[in-house]
């Protein structure tokens, strides 16, 4: 997973059969998918179809909620299955960085909310995090509109912005893959484009999943689209074949708008 | 629309003035407590002004609230001068003249001087058993929202917080007596007799005979009685906090503890403080739990003196204002030479407290204003 490499051979993450409960009600169902590396990944289907589960199970952000485990199959992530014991959960969730629905930047100021991760992983030399949270903000494309108010209150910004503030938080600590849960449901169309000009631009360094109800996003952005109804998975491939020839009738209905 | 002269009320309209006068009954309700407090305020005011305030510069009259309290003398002289001296002053005067120069005295305990001592010992009582109560209160909210597990347990320990909140103050008063007067641990090298139980350390024993009646043992009998409030504000306030911030902390590869710290504690801190306000009031103010742990009606000398360091403090008994209050209104008889002190000791309380609760807010609004969400 080290970032200038040639992809590698083995799916950045492989899901194998996995079953996931919120105490006796099950969510997801044998769900087996491979997600490959440094592109964008799209998960379709309409809300409760456990999309935004199996999000969560990637960086074992689940683990906090009460009731809900694994309860059948595995994921790896470039071959090591996440569920080990011995896996150091601290190290997954700097590798496998999330962003969220609702933009939640902390009460903090823009640069102390950048530096936030790096802080938490040891980082102490002031030059370094200061230079970190230049490029992920320029990364970003904030930087021009913040570089003079670095000090101010994350709070000040739109909406929009707070949210690529929240995915530079999340690229400050090199992650290898970032997941995003409906990160543009509650932006406008223009900062929504933003957004989605940032991903492919992104995608070049990080694997990107992204779970979305916007159809038109997934088949602007997404390399590959797996679509999810009912806690299963019906349909994965290639984002032109699930939208224009897809193989099984209940994707054709719901990419077409039928339901959902 | 049929009969449509319906709409025009006919005759008296005695709905209105039924209306009326329930709104007249309720504001009379609400504005008499407002004459009540203002009646009592006034008094206060009225006889206990005068003894701190005076009307030339520099204004405040500075030798109440920095001299110790005495025994007041009132006595007439040979040439029938009616004088009220404290103790003190009382014993010079004697010498110069000769004891038989005093006729018709009598003489007024706790009444002369100032009331340093209580106003010292209100405050280390209220600070300690503040602090003491935060630190384990915020402790105790900090599992109960962020590591405790809903269930049977958890459900019994909120009940249990709860009921001590309805405890009435006498009874931990007793609680503290019995407690951390009688029976705490404390280190020694020799036990006490009445010691419950001594356990030998090899280099010294470790005496379960109490703290007696000290400032520590006063001070956690006060933080006992204010820590139900304090934990449950605590646990609502953490709970207040958005899930958003723990989730993307934790997301970002932060452990539990360092969430808490970093992103939890610091946006819970305005709620917290707000209901140690309430607190530190109810603890300044209370008279049972300190009259068996800690209070005395008079001491010669303020509590690190005669004592050695911080932890020599912890162990000396100090004079309370409520308590000194109680015993100037309960031990005395009333008379116009003790109304000096009755109502200034008031007075100063009052002020005594309105300051540590300006200072308290003043304190949240700071914390409060760097944080909005």
């Amino acid at each position: 997973m080290v970032s200038d490499s040639p992809a590698p051979a083995v799916p950045e993450i492989a899901i194998d059969q996995l079953c996931f409960s919120y105490g006796a009600k099950q969510v997801l169902h044998e769900v087996t998918l491979d997600i490959p590396s440094r592109e964008i990944t799209a998960f379709i289907g309409p809300s409760g179809c456990g999309k935004s589960t199996l999000l969560r199970c990637f960086n074992r952000i689940n683990d906090r909620i009460p009731g809900a485990k694994v309860t059948g199959g595995a994921i790896r992530i470039a071959g090591i299955d996440i569920a080990r014991p011995d896996l150091d959960l601290q190290v997954l969730r700097r590798r496998v960085g999330m962003v969220f629905q609702k933009w939640n930047p902390f009460p903090k100021s823009i640069f102390d909310n950048v530096a936030y991760g790096l802080r938490v992983h040891g980082e102490k030399n002031t030059k370094v995090i200061g230079e970190r949270v230049e490029y992920c903000l320029r990364r970003v494309a904030l930087w021009d509109d913040v570089k003079d108010r670095l000090k101010a209150s994350a709070f000040g910004l739109s909406g929009g912005q707070q949210q690529r503030l929240c995915i530079a938080r999340t690229i400050a600590t090199k992650p290898d893959i970032i997941l995003m849960d409906e990160p543009c449901s509650a932006l406008d169309p223009l900062s929504t484009l933003k957004i989605e000009e940032l991903l492919l631009e992104l995608k070049n360094d990080y694997t990107i999943v992204i779970v979305t109800h916007n159809l038109a996003q997934a088949n602007r952005c997404a390399d590959k689209t797996a679509f999810f109804y009912l806690g299963k998975l019906i349909e994965h491939g290639p984002t032109v074949k699930i939208f224009s020839n897809p193989d099984v009738q209940q994707t054709e209905s719901y990419v077409s708008g039928a339901f959902g | 629309m049929e009969n449509p002269e319906q709409l025009i009320r006919k005759g008296v309209h005695h709905d209105g003035l039924k209306q009326g006068a329930v709104k007249a009954v309720l504001g009379g309700m609400a504005w008499g407590v407002v004459v009540v407090a203002l009646l009592i305020f006034g008094r206060i005011f009225w006889d206990g002004a005068p003894v701190l305030l005076k009307p030339d510069f520099p204004f405040v009259d500075t030798s109440f609230l920095t001299e110790k309290t005495e025994t007041l003398h009132i006595f007439d002289d040979a040439s029938g001068t009616r004088h009220s001296l404290p103790a003190s002053q009382y014993h010079q005067w004697a010498e110069k003249n000769g004891s038989d120069a005093v006729f018709n005295e009598t003489s007024y305990s706790y009444s002369g001087g100032g009331i340093a001592g209580p106003i010292v010992g209100t405050a280390l009582l209220t600070l300690l058993s503040i602090v003491l109560a935060l630190f384990f209160g915020v402790s105790a909210a900090i599992y109960l929202s962020e590591y405790a597990k809903d269930g049977r347990f958890i459900r019994l320990v909120r009940l249990a917080i709860l009921n001590l909140a309805g405890v009435p103050s006498i009874v931990f008063g007793l609680f503290g007596f019995a407690v951390f007067v009688l029976a705490a641990p404390v280190f020694t090298d020799v036990p006490s007799d009445r010691t419950l139980f001594a356990l030998p350390l090899g280099f010294t024993w470790l005496s379960f005979q109490g703290w007696n009646s000290s400032l520590i043992a006063g001070s956690a009998t006060l933080a006992c009685m204010i820590l139900p409030v304090i934990i449950t504000a605590s646990e609502e306030s953490l709970k207040a906090v958005p899930q958003g911030f723990r989730e993307a902390s934790l997301a970002l590869g932060a452990t539990r503890w360092h969430t808490i710290r970093k992103c939890v504690l610091p946006f819970a801190l305005p709620g917290i403080l707000t209901s140690s306000i309430l607190s530190l009031a109810r603890a300044a103010g209370e008279t049972a739990p300190i009259m068996f742990t800690v209070a005395v009606a008079a001491k010669d000398d303020f509590p690190w003196q005669g004592t050695t360091g911080p932890l020599g403090m912890l162990q000396s008994q100090v004079q309370a204002l409520p308590y000194h209050i109680y015993t100037l209104a309960a031990r005395i008889p009333t008379s116009d030479y003790t109304q000096r002190a009755q109502y200034g000791s008031v007075f100063v309380f009052l002020l005594m407290i309105f300051l540590f609760s300006a200072v308290s807010i003043t304190l949240r609004n700071r914390v409060r204003s760097k944080l909005k969400w």
